[in-house]
């Protein structure tokens, strides 16, 4: 049994455990002193958003791997990595809107921040339905936008530092009183536990596809 | 000619971007009370706090099941397989 399948029920127990503490660790986080309650937000919506940016960045240096060796793990990696980008990207704009609506006035900005992130989870988007639909050679091509995707993720962080924008800088995470961050830091594990725990079953699911096709193969030889 | 008539435009401009200065810089006159009941959020944060929160558990629970219903099946479809190739059945 290998050491992923050994550790993956544990990690489970770990995750389930951190979120349904969340509400409560949040619940006792302060108010901020111009957003109020609605920055509470906040303790979802930077953790979704570091967990997409750690996706991309994994499904990049997989497709890297894949591209080089063409190691069939690799491109199950990428796979496993672009959908969780998709999945933790789409929870990020949903949850920064209704933040938005709040402290901006506004549902949505074309400003360079938001935009960027809509343009990085089209791109992973994109990825996955040339994995569906693609045919031959779709895993070599998706590779490249894997890549694409990856190189963006710098430029969507340091956008809010270059441009003027709206979005808070990056340097509010940095800032963050001990009572915020003790909260942000419960969450931010939370997320990761989580995500890795995703990881782990997203790619035994294409291992066990691919192993279900040579099987398949096989009986037809 | 042409000297005069610059300044006079020059004083100009200037006597028309001080009053904009000066319209602007008007402290305000005269204070209103507020309708009682009046003073309220114009855009309330606990619905929003809270369609965000309930956003996140519904999709991540969701995709946990989809992907929980996937695994198992396609395991379900190896392991019959498996079994058919075993018994020397082709599929």
């Amino acid at each position: 049994m290998s050491i992923v399948n050994r550790l993956l029920p544990i990690a489970i127990l770990v995750a389930v455990v951190m979120f349904v503490r969340a509400p409560f660790v949040i619940n006792n986080a302060p108010y901020e002193s111009t957003m109020g309650l609605v920055q509470k937000i906040f303790y979802f919506h930077v953790p979704a958003a570091i967990m997409s940016f750690l996706s991309a960045f994994v499904c990049g240096i997989a497709s890297i791997v894949y591209l080089v060796t063409r190691k069939r793990s690799a491109d199950h990696v990428a796979v496993a990595a672009a959908e969780l980008v998709v999945l933790f990207g789409l929870l990020v704009l949903v949850t920064g809107p209704l933040w938005a609506r709040k402290a901006w006035g506004v549902w949505w900005q074309w400003e360079a921040r938001l935009t960027m992130t809509l343009v990085l989870w089209m791109i992973f988007v994109a990825y996955m339905l040339l994995r569906r639909f693609g045919g031959a050679g779709s895993d070599v091509l998706a590779a490249a936008v894997g890549l694409f995707g990856m190189a963006l993720v710098p430029f969507v962080y340091w956008s809010v530092n270059v441009w003027r924008t709206l979005h808070p800088t990056t340097n509010v995470v940095m800032s963050l009183p001990p009572e915020m961050l003790g909260p942000f830091a419960w969450t931010s594990s939370a997320f990761l536990v989580l995500y890795l725990v995703l990881l782990a079953v997203r790619v035994r699911l294409e291992a066990t596809r691919a192993a279900l096709e040579d099987a398949f193969l096989a009986s037809e030889d | 000619m042409t000297r005069l008539m610059r300044s006079m435009g020059l004083g100009l401009v200037m006597l028309l971007s001080a009053g904009a200065h000066t319209l602007a810089q008007n402290p305000q006159s005269e204070f209103v009370p507020v309708t009682p009941g009046a003073m309220q959020e114009s855009i309330p944060a606990a619905p929003l706090v809270f369609a965000a929160y309930a956003f996140v558990w519904v999709a991540l629970f969701a995709y946990i099941v989809l992907l929980w219903r996937r695994l198992t099946k396609v395991e379900r479809e190896l392991a019959d397989l498996d079994g058919r190739l075993r018994s020397g059945k082709r599929p």
